[in-house]
């Protein structure tokens, strides 16, 4: 087993702190050379921002201190987050909210959070003043219903829903129509969690935005893709097909209080030019903060 | 690049470059190497994974006897084959049975990895190989966990151990075991709440549970979609609770799974079962061997026959073996096939177990067929007479229009199908082909040598 000791020990070695990392990466050194730049792709690597990406934004680094005669190492680390910060906040946008009914679906593979997205979600947007329905439309998982229903309570809003096992567009429909009833400023509509690769299920999902957009022309005007930030690399694949069968419009990304950095939301980003609209920060309520791009390249980076 | 070139593709890329060369040099055997690299971090196996997998391949590809070598492109192939067949493990692992019942295991792992749904698979699992299990309602925090795991429960018929979400994790786990004594089941199966693992508070709880109740297994629950992260997650939980082994859920997907490399490298402890989709019977023993081989596109057709023998029964699966061999059927047959397979899972779960089907191909094939078109075919074969069913050479144009309107579909629906049948043809003709290889050669060939 010397193999797997021994890449214990680099793993070990390798879980420290990116910021320590990247810290002692630039000013232990002297000078730019090409073992920094070496190091500078690992991290990116180690980062979930792909193979690609990373080489990509290394070069582009390169091509900075190259233009501007940096000689600095510890420069690099602003340019590097410049790079990445100017990715993401190409053709930014804020959550689409119109005037009179605006319709979010939530969309995502298993177990990513979107359920607790959703609950999050409400909670802000009825602090920010509105009146908020939500779809149970997780009609596949066991107790998915109860669990919406518990975050429903939690953020004092309403929920439209049928029984398990019903069709899912079919509960999009009430809730359409429930919320052009109650005069509901925001509908925000729960989707079965669903591997992008089904086609089955997809088409389910496509039902499901058909009879949205029928009900209520130029909804839904918001599709977020919920976006576990521990996912690697297959990320831009569910970007990809879910984009193609429910036109996603951004990403919510969750679960960065651990330890994963979620680095593939810029290659989703670079991509498929899908942004980033909310990142998921922990369990409470509160815990859904609208994306800084800023912050993220820091968190990064130290 | 494209999005779904798969590691299988990228091996194969990489070791186009070697195969027709007569002798390999050092530089060679680095080209290679980059790609390997490449492809394996593409796939999201852990830096570090990659970085002794590649050392490790090309210490033993730049020896002696494989420059010298013949085909020094196909040594270094099957070096890449052996270690990762290595690095996933050796034979597959069974659970720990307790030698006096009632034998206790554990899930544990992160959020949204998929324990709960595990809980009541591997539940149906074991209950198939003759276990009476109870399962425990450990998760006290989520909202509805414990409610998710009753329906479970209910959908399978299989008691569930709940003391609602006020009692500590530790009580219900003790009170679990009592039940299950005094009810004479003899396995317990314990849901526990998901967490980060950086989360002390509730790996403490872990911690308390694994003291309170002994279990014979604590299995982690590991996303096959998982990135660089899976080997802290996969270290700090064994670090923490000294994990026996390992389900990999969400392996259905189109992920490349480099994170059953990882934790496997970074645990050393054995991938037990793997979630192969959204029905309760979609878990299965995990293959290190069938895995690798799957990963390097060799295809998967023992998991293929397995399978085939557990839906199908035997007098059916003769005929269709023996139409399978002569390639001669026709629609009736085509028909009769459909519904069978039907019964052996999604397709594209299907044709992705066939050899030399890996990547481009597959893709092809799964845009050909889609799963609710199936209906569709049914409705167009049963519109047609025996006659037509027997000899679908003789479908031309007046016949094909009665049938589309006899089935509700368009012509051009019509003709597709009797396209896509002479596919089916051709894919059976090469599974007869690959069954006279395998009684010869005893073997596959890796799919590079062609």
């Amino acid at each position: 087993m010397g193999f797997f000791s021994k890449l214990k020990e680099g793993l070990t070695k390798t879980s420290q702190n990116f910021v320590e990392k990247i810290e002692t990466l630039v000013t232990g050194r002297k000078h730019i050379d090409e073992e920094l730049y070496e190091e500078l792709e690992e991290i990116l690597i180690q980062a979930d921002v792909g193979v690609n990406t990373s080489m990509e934004l290394v070069e582009a680094v390169r091509k900075k201190v190259r233009e501007r005669k940096v000689e600095d190492p510890a420069e690099l680390k602003d340019i590097l987050q410049e790079e990445i910060s100017a990715i993401l906040d190409e053709g930014k946008s804020p959550l689409n909210l119109i005037e009179g009914l605006t319709v979010i679906v939530v969309v995502g593979v298993n177990g990513v959070g979107k359920t607790t997205t959703i609950g999050k979600l409400a909670n802000w947007l009825k602090e920010e003043g509105r009146k908020v329905l939500l779809a149970a439309g997780d009609t596949f998982r066991a107790a998915a219903i109860d669990q919406l229903e518990i975050w429903s309570n939690r953020a004092g809003v309403e929920v439209i829903k049928h029984n398990e096992g019903a069709d899912p567009a079919a509960v999009a429909y009430d809730a359409v129509q429930a919320a052009k009833a109650r005069k509901v400023d925001c509908l925000i509509v729960d989707t079965a969690g669903r591997l992008h690769t089904k086609t089955n299920l997809m088409e389910e999902l496509k039902k499901v935005k058909r009879v949205i957009e029928r009900e209520l022309p130029g909804a839904p005007h918001e599709v977020l893709l919920v976006l576990d930030a521990t996912t690697g690399q297959n990320a831009v694949s569910q970007a990809k097909l879910f984009g193609e069968a429910a036109g996603v419009t951004g990403i919510a990304l969750t679960k960065l209080d651990g330890t994963a950095k979620g680095g593939v939301v810029i290659s989703i980003k670079r991509e498929l030019n899908v942004p980033v609209k909310f990142i998921g920060v922990g369990e409470g309520m509160d815990d859904l903060r609208e994306f800084d791009s800023r912050d993220f390249a820091q968190a990064l980076f130290g | 690049m494209a999005l779904f070139e798969g590691l299988a593709d990228r091996l194969q890329n990489a070791f186009k470059k070697l195969k027709g060369k007569g002798k390999l040099d050092e530089s060679d055997v680095s080209e290679a190497m980059r790609e390997v690299r490449m492809a394996l971090l593409e796939a999201d196996v852990n830096f570090k994974v990659v970085k002794d997998f590649v050392n490790k391949v090309k210490e033993k590809s730049i020896g002696k006897e494989v420059l010298e070598s013949l085909t020094p492109g196909q040594q270094v192939i099957k070096i890449v084959n052996d270690e990762l067949t290595e690095l996933m493990g050796g034979a597959q692992a069974k659970i720990n049975l307790a030698p006096k019942p009632p034998t206790v295991v554990m899930l544990v792992g992160l959020q949204g990895a998929g324990k709960t749904t595990t809980v009541g698979k591997l539940a149906n699992l074991l209950r198939k190989q003759g276990r009476r299990p109870l399962l425990v309602a450990g998760d006290i925090y989520r909202p509805a966990a414990i409610k998710q795991l009753e329906v479970l429960g209910r959908q399978l018929d299989i008691p569930v151990f709940a003391m609602g979400d006020k009692q500590s994790p530790v009580d219900i786990a003790k009170g679990a075991l009592e039940s299950a004594q005094s009810k004479g089941l003899d396995l317990v199966i314990i849901d526990t709440a998901g967490r980060l693992h950086i989360n002390e508070e509730l790996m403490d709880e872990l911690k308390n549970i694994k003291a309170a109740v002994n279990p014979h297994e604590i299995l982690l629950v590991v996303d096959a979609m998982t990135g660089q992260d899976a080997v802290t997650v996969a270290d700090s939980f064994n670090k923490e609770l000294e994990i026996d082994g390992v389900i990999l859920t969400k392996l259905d997907g189109d992920t490349r799974g480099g994170a059953a490399l990882s934790v496997k490298a970074v645990t050393g402890k054995p991938i037990k079962f793997a979630g192969m989709g959204e029905k309760l019977d979609a878990l299965e023993p995990f293959h290190p061997d069938r895995m690798a081989s799957r990963i390097l596109g060799m295809g998967d057709v023992l998991s293929l026959i397995e399978k085939a023998q557990a839906n199908i029964d035997q007098e059916q699966a003769e005929k269709l073996q023996k139409k399978l061999r002569t390639a001669d059927f026709n629609l009736e047959d085509f028909l009769d096939q459909m519904q069978q397979m039907k019964k052996l899972g999604p397709l594209e779960q299907i044709l992705g177990m066939i050899p030399g089907l890996g990547g481009k191909k597959l893709k092809e094939l799964k845009d050909q067929i889609d799963e609710k078109e199936m209906a569709h075919i049914e409705a167009i074969i049963k519109s047609m007479t025996t006659e037509e069913r027997r000899n679908p050479e003789i479908i031309k144009g007046s016949r094909r229009k009665r049938i589309a309107q006899g089935s509700g579909t368009k012509v051009q629906d019509v003709n597709k199908l009797l396209k896509q049948f002479e596919q089916t043809r051709e894919m059976f003709k090469q599974f007869a082909g690959m069954e006279k290889k395998m009684k010869k050669g005893g073997g596959l060939k890796l799919p590079f040598f062609k």
